[in-house]
């Protein structure tokens, strides 16, 4: 998965949680990122029109934007459950973290033929947990890293 | 959450060269079954389709193999390669194509989905400033070899299926 759909990743699940448009100081603590970064990034998601910024409200994004990032969460989904019902991690949700930059979308479609995923994925991802919903395991919210 | 492509530890090399063996174990248990279907109905009918299915299948374990020894050089807890493999042929014992032009295509998206992830693998890797207890040149070499491998498998699928247009 590429930054840019790390990002709009990032952002939706903000702006589901607040149910308002994401302020730019959480997408950058979600990313853990520096504001300055997250402000550049935001910046080249609204040229290439996947985004709106407005300024002292936050990133709200487009319908394209949305399409881009239910798959980029989706993606994510079956990175979660391939590591837990197939390889049987224990720390899913971290090792997830890690490999999301390096698994593709048509990588994570292969995968995705042997996890037996729900059909209202995405929408079973739960952001207090950064876990899809339907996993047959027992987590609790992590908490931040400091 | 890790922003852009890297890869920084043993760990995390071991769990991607894990599913690249899954991957190769996907595509060998279809070509497997697709190659079954086909001996069981009209395999006389198409010997090209069954050189192709019975190539794919044993260069996949070739890779898997090639995978796995790159794993046991890494310092990570053993991991269950029998389960997986269990697991994959079960999940695709039942699935058969449809037709010659349903294998073809299901075979080139295998070698094309295997040619993306070594592809990104390889650029992660290249990214990245970590020490690994693999030999990193070594690494890099099974993996861009497989790569080619899979270029070339593109090629040939693709100008079968040109071929029959």
């Amino acid at each position: 998965m590429n930054t840019a759909n790390q990002y709009l990743k990032a952002i939706y699940l903000i702006q589901q949680q607040d149910n308002n448009p994401a302020a730019t100081g959480r997408v950058a603590d979600m990313l853990d990122v520096s504001p300055a970064s997250a402000n550049e990034m935001i910046g080249k998601l609204e040229d290439r029109g996947l985004a709106e910024h407005e300024k002292y409200k936050g990133v709200s994004l487009t319908d394209d934007g949305i399409v881009r990032a239910r798959d980029a969460l989706q993606t994510y989904c079956i990175i979660e459950r391939f590591l837990v019902n197939v390889l049987d991690v224990e720390n899913f949700r971290e090792e997830a973290r890690e490999l999301e930059s390096v698994i593709d979308g048509t990588v994570a479609e292969r995968l995705d033929t042997i996890i037996d995923r729900k059909p209202e994925c995405p929408d079973c991802f739960d952001p207090e947990l950064d876990a899809c919903a339907c996993l047959d395991v027992e987590l609790e919210a992590e908490q931040p890293a400091d | 959450m890790s922003l852009g492509q890297q890869v920084g530890s043993d760990r995390q090399l071991a769990r991607l060269l894990q599913i690249g063996i899954v991957l190769e174990e996907v595509v060998e248990a279809r070509a497997s079954r697709h190659y079954q279907s086909l001996a069981e109905e009209d395999r006389t009918l198409d010997a090209e389709i069954e050189a192709l299915l019975e190539g794919a299948a044993e260069e996949s374990a070739d890779h898997r193999k090639r995978l796995e020894a790159l794993i046991e050089g890494l310092t990570v807890d053993s991991i269950p390669f029998d389960e997986i493999e269990t697991l994959v042929e079960a999940r695709y014992g039942q699935t058969k194509p449809e037709d010659f032009d349903g294998v073809l295509y299901d075979q080139l998206c295998n070698e094309e989905t295997a040619y993306k992830f070594y592809d990104d693998l390889i650029e992660a890797i290249e990214a990245s400033d970590a020490e690994f207890t693999v030999d990193r040149q070594r690494l890099l070499e099974v993996l861009r070899g497989l790569r080619e491998e899979e270029r070339d498998g593109v090629e040939e699928v693709t100008q079968i299926m040109e071929e029959r247009e």
